[in-house]
């Protein structure tokens, strides 16, 4: 079984009808399947959907099924989602500024689902959290476990809320964004850190950015939202380079740069 | 050639902060706009950009150097009304949630524009805010609404409309399409250019996004903590960039060309502006630095680079 199976996903909204129409998606494990698309596509809601995170008074259709969880994730009771959630899917954000804590430390945000997930103490927690920021390149590991979010980069936050996400193992990441807010230099060490993650740890990456070039860069696996709907699901070279549906191809005619051959002979490294 | 219509000399602008030195978010830039010429600037946040922009506005006071406009310098934005004439400026700035009143009809928004233009004892054109809207690719029966009822893409299109009523001669444009989806982002600002062309005004474009800024800009300027690296014609700077952060800034963007390349990392974050590396101030991060880069800052030479490799 795949690690993350969607199967004819629909959400309700009290106020806004439905938004997404039967969505399917598999994500595999060691693989990064992006997830395209203009906003207002669904595409976010997706993600959520996954999580069990939908506004108040969704309703969903469907099934959502976990390699590791029990049952259909849209079934379960909020309890046991809770005891999903964070252990064995897991989301990054776009802002990290947001999505972090500003007043609790490092440490504190490192390892207090930590503790309450894998019932570790606090010493294991913290060496268990010293490692995890040097698994995405923190420098001085033990002296940032003291600090507080505000005395990061964005950069440096984005790699934090990655930490948090992984740090009890999951075999699901959703990543919403997660280089949406970061310049584009920073953006590429997030990238690189997001790639590296997924080779190593086996991890399942569940990719939404609205960024072509970015899903270019990292997805194994391209499909294209519109209004609700997965219009098409490829392997990325493919959705990219001879697109099926024509709104992928008008989303590629719509890039600034849409050329087949990138203009520039800078020195590019594949590693 | 005509004189420029902005000259930006030496400019330095200082924020103060109580117990700690004043950082120096743009430390001496020199920066010329001309008359129907578009200008990006590009950089990362925080290498003064923005604070570029609000100077040129007047928003923000310069602590040295000048900024003239059409001959006159700038005089920073006081208690009073603004300068009639510094109307000819008008700024676009990033986030058309904020920049747009919500409980104001667009009519009514753009028809400020027209009355300002108006104010500075110009002739009317009579052009009505519906037709505004019609030249930013909006429909006419938009400016009975309010701005809620648009999407950030048709809002900045609103905020280009009200800047253009005013009839500048220099658009400035902080950010303008960062906030917008990437399908909107090529349209508005293609849509800035022409429309700033046409009307022959100058445009300052202020991005991060160097694969935007190359299709609308006839010039870039790449600033780096506070000051310019390299400027140059478009076209030179994009397909053959000369100051290592430019190549770096190049090499890191990428490119949808489903060959799942991963884009090359500037190592490093962007030093504190507040305490700025002696030397070039790119160098710690500098894959090519050598030995004295960290002890002498290298001037903008005639070729349009600051960098010692370049140096005469």
């Amino acid at each position: 079984m795949s690690a993350l199976e969607i199967t004819g996903l629909t959400v309700d909204l009290p106020s806004g009808g439905q938004i997404l129409h039967g969505v399917d998606l598999v994500v595999e494990a060691g693989q990064i399947h992006g997830l395209a698309g203009e906003s207002g596509s669904g595409k976010t809601m997706t993600g959520l959907a996954a999580l069990g995170l939908l506004p108040r008074g969704a309703r969903t259709g469907g099934r959502i099924m976990l390699e590791d969880a029990p049952a259909d994730l849209l079934a379960l009771s909020p309890k046991e989602l809770n005891s999903l959630r964070g252990k064995a899917i897991s989301m990054v954000f776009q802002d990290p500024s947001t999505s972090l804590h500003p007043m609790l430390s490092i440490g504190r945000q490192l390892t207090d689902h930590l503790r309450h997930h894998l019932r570790l103490d606090r010493k294991t927690a913290r060496a268990r959290a010293v490692e995890l920021l040097t698994q995405v390149r923190i420098p001085n590991p033990e002296a940032a476990l003291g600090r507080y979010p505000h005395q990061f980069s964005g950069g440096m936050r984005q790699r934090i809320a990655i930490a948090v996400a992984l740090a009890c193992d999951p075999k699901v990441l959703i990543a919403d964004e997660p280089t949406t807010a970061l310049d584009v230099t920073v953006q590429a060490g997030v990238l690189r850190l997001l790639r590296r993650l997924c080779d190593e740890l086996g991890l399942a990456v569940l990719l939404v950015t609205h960024d072509l070039g970015v899903m270019s860069a990292l997805a194994d696996t391209v499909s294209v939202m519109r209004h609700g709907r997965v219009v098409e699901t490829g392997p990325r070279t493919r959705v990219l380079t001879a697109p099926e549906h024509e709104y992928t191809r008008a989303l590629l005619d719509a890039l600034p740069d849409h050329t087949p051959t990138g203009p520039v002979d800078s020195p590019r490294s594949t590693s | 050639m005509t004189p420029p219509l902005l000259t930006v000399s030496d400019l330095v602008v200082q924020y103060h902060r109580s117990g700690a030195p004043p950082v120096r978010a743009v430390a001496g830039v020199s920066l010329d706009v001309g008359p129907g010429e578009v200008v990006g600037l590009v950089g990362e946040s925080g290498c003064g950009k923005s604070t570029l922009a609000r100077a040129v506005c007047g928003l923000t006071a310069p602590a040295e150097g000048r900024i003239d406009f059409d001959g006159t310098p700038v005089r920073p934005l006081g208690v009073r009304r603004r300068d009639p004439a510094l109307t000819r400026v008008q700024m676009v700035f990033q986030d058309p949630y904020g920049s747009l009143n919500p409980r104001r009809q667009i009519g009514a928004q753009i028809a400020d524009g027209i009355r300002t233009a108006a104010e500075r004892g110009e002739k009317a054109d009579g052009a009505t805010p519906q037709q505004y809207l019609t030249r930013v690719g909006l429909p006419e029966s938009a400016a009975g609404r309010y701005p809620h009822e648009f999407s950030g893409g048709q809002r900045q299109r609103i905020a280009i409309a009200r800047a253009l009523a005013a009839r500048p001669r220099l658009l400035v444009g902080d950010e303008p399409i960062s906030a917008l989806d990437a399908s909107a982002q090529a349209q508005v600002a293609t849509l800035m250019r022409s429309l700033a062309v046409e009307s022959g005004a100058g445009l300052l474009f202020i991005s991060h996004d160097l694969s935007v800024v190359r299709l609308i800009a006839d010039r870039i300027a790449v600033m780096y903590l506070g000051r310019i690296v390299e400027t140059g014609p478009t076209a030179e700077v994009w397909d053959a960039p000369r100051h290592p952060y430019t190549k770096a800034l190049l090499a890191a963007v990428p490119r949808a060309d489903g060959a799942g390349v991963l884009p090359t990392e500037l190592p490093g974050d962007v030093p504190d502006p507040a305490a700025p590396p002696g030397g070039c101030r790119f160098h710690p991060r500098c894959p090519v630095a050598f030995d004295g880069c960290d002890r002498e800052e290298p001037q903008l030479i005639a070729g349009g680079v600051a960098c010692r490799l370049y140096a005469a």
